[in-house]
């Protein structure tokens, strides 16, 4: 195939993965757009199978390899459990970072296959491309490591800081681009290897010190730059799709973590260079008082909700580690045959990735229709009369909008607090990530239902 | 005085950039995991790297270094590429319409 003819169907698997994200600004059409990126993908595969002409015994090595990776995504893809989803996009993204860094090694080992010179005289533009590609493919990799191995709990989600943190990270950043320049003047592999090496390291120190429920930002964050990475190949290999690809890609991602970070009210950088949470827990507990708090029982909560005429539901975190989506839509099935109106609020950062709950509430088959964002629903709060809060803390903490002095003052919060009655299900009082104790736990209108989520609310639906 | 083709694809690139930034805003929030998945499995496009990589040079020697990081790469994004689209499929599947 010409290099003119597999350009322009390049240029339809870019428009194709267009499409794919533009499906997705309604469920109806999401799913269609899930098959434009699939035909997408097929395009670009078969055009690069015909562009390279060579169906010898490598095209059938291709094939199996392909058929290897195949199975063993299409098996991770059905077995997975919807609540293990934002570690599964963490791991995704160390493949697409990993995967750009093998192309670029490839490339500078063999860069007349892909027509970019001979070793030792690689054009100069190409090599401050994948040079470039190589080393956020490798951030990419390493940081989603961590960020797996974080959410996965293999290793702990609270932030590991040290001094001179930011300092050392300047650093080793600085040296990256400083060894790249070196790299176009010396075009030592040696020096390749370096810039690689140093840039894992980048990708372990940038992601260390970014707490667990930060996870949001450092997720959507990653997204972005494996599609700067895969944008560095695209421009190596002079491909469209790849070119096209990253640059949706990363914008995707940048968009997606502006949103985390204004759903906390904290600025990007604020966020990255991490801390938050960890020094004050424990000033918090210093002043910790005893204040009054009214617990109740599964039959209390019942009686609450079943001669309510409305009920907002907050899920949070908690309720993804509980799994308790489903016995929670068993409790609002309940409540529904009584004549209750119910509806979901979802704040922007609950969870552990962007919609994440959301995912959970579909698998529980909730009607999407009944879920709604923070700004459609702030406003039914003080319309409704039971607020059942299940997993979530920080994001309902009145303190947010009343004292310039706490941490979390400013963050959109939900107006649970408005609402007549507030059910909190939650294991303890402890603060939550924020490390400051919630104001609301000591409000009159509040019953505290000291359980695990997933166990009250089957309790619940039980009395009801 | 000829036009580099890199300007060329630096001009796709950054119109991508602005497709991309209107085409994000407008997905619903409640998609946004898909959004991420689908994002990921479609970044897998580097496989046609990969292919490159690995089909390079005579088919005797097909096992030279830079074709087994194009072998690896291959294995990398083949994962990506199913894992990501069944699963956003997977999850789209889930996303119901309340019943009338």
């Amino acid at each position: 195939m010409s290099a003119n003819l597999s350009a322009l169907f390049y240029l339809i698997s870019g428009i194709l993965f267009i499409l794919a994200l533009r499906g997705l600004s309604s469920p109806e059409t999401s799913r269609q757009g899930n098959y434009f990126g699939i035909a997408g993908m097929i395009i670009s595969i078969i055009v690069t199978f015909l562009t390279v002409g060579n169906f010898g015994t490598g095209f059938i090595y291709v094939l199996i390899f392909l058929l290897i990776g195949g199975t063993i995504g299409a098996f991770i893809a059905f077995k997975i459990p919807m609540t293990a989803m934002p570690e599964l996009v963490a791991g995704f993204h160390s493949l697409v970072g990993l995967a750009a860094v093998f192309v670029a090694i490839s490339a500078f080992l063999k860069p007349e296959a892909f027509g970019l010179g001979v070793i030792g005289n690689i054009k100069l533009a190409s090599l401050i491309e994948m040079s470039l590609g190589a080393a956020i493919g490798a951030i990419t990799f390493s940081g989603s490591i961590i960020a797996f191995l974080k959410l996965r709990g293999i290793m702990s989600g609270s932030p590991i800081t040290f001094k001179g943190q930011h300092l050392i990270n300047l650093i080793l950043g600085l040296s990256i681009l400083f060894l790249i320049y070196y790299l176009c003047r010396s075009q030592s592999s040696n020096i390749f290897w370096s810039v690689v090496v140093v840039s894992f390291i980048v990708g372990v120190l940038l992601i260390i010190p970014i707490g667990g429920a930060d996870m949001p930002v450092v997720i959507s964050m990653l997204n972005s730059y494996s599609g700067w990475a895969a944008a560095g190949i695209g421009f190596t290999l002079e491909n469209t799709a790849l070119i096209i690809t990253g640059a949706l890609v990363g914008s995707s991602g940048a968009i997606l973590s502006y949103i985390m970070c204004k759903g906390m009210n904290r600025s990007f950088f604020n966020v990255i260079l991490g801390g938050w949470g960890a020094t004050d827990q424990v000033a918090s507990s210093d002043k910790k008082e005893q204040k009054p708090v009214k617990s109740g029982n599964a039959d209390d909560a019942a009686f609450l909700m079943k001669n309510a005429s409305s009920v907002i539901i907050v899920p949070g975190y908690g309720m993804a580690v509980a799994q308790a989506q489903h016995a929670l839509r068993e409790m609002v099935d309940a409540l529904k045959k009584n004549g209750v109106k119910v509806s979901y609020a979802i704040h922007p950062v609950a969870g552990r990735m962007p919609g994440h709950m959301n995912v959970l509430l579909a698998e529980a088959n909730v009607p999407y229709d009944e879920v709604f964002e923070l700004e459609e629903i702030n406003n039914d709060f003080a319309n409704c009369d039971v607020a059942y809060v299940i997993g979530a803390n920080d994001v309902t903490n009145p303190v947010a909008k009343s004292d310039p002095q706490s941490p979390i003052y400013g963050m959109p919060v939900l107006d649970v607090e408005k609402s007549k009655s507030v059910l909190f299900v939650k294991r303890s009082l402890s603060p939550g990530y924020a490390g400051i104790d919630n104001d609301l736990f000591y409000r009159d209108n509040t019953l505290m239902l000291f359980a695990d989520a997933k166990k009250m609310t089957e309790e619940i639906v039980k009395s009801l | 005085m000829e036009i580099d083709p890199f300007i060329f694809r630096l001009s796709i690139f950054i119109l991508s950039i602005f497709v991309g930034y209107y085409v994000v805003w407008s997905v619903t929030p409640s998609l946004h995991t898909p959004l991420m998945s689908v994002t990921n499995a479609i970044s897998s496009v580097i496989i046609v790297g990969a292919i490159i990589a690995a089909l390079a040079g005579s088919s005797e020697d097909i096992f030279q270094t830079s074709n087994i990081f194009g072998f690896l790469a291959i294995i990398l994004a083949a994962v990506n590429i199913f894992g990501g689209f069944l699963v956003t499929q997977r999850m789209l599947q889930m996303y119901k319409k309340k019943k009338k």
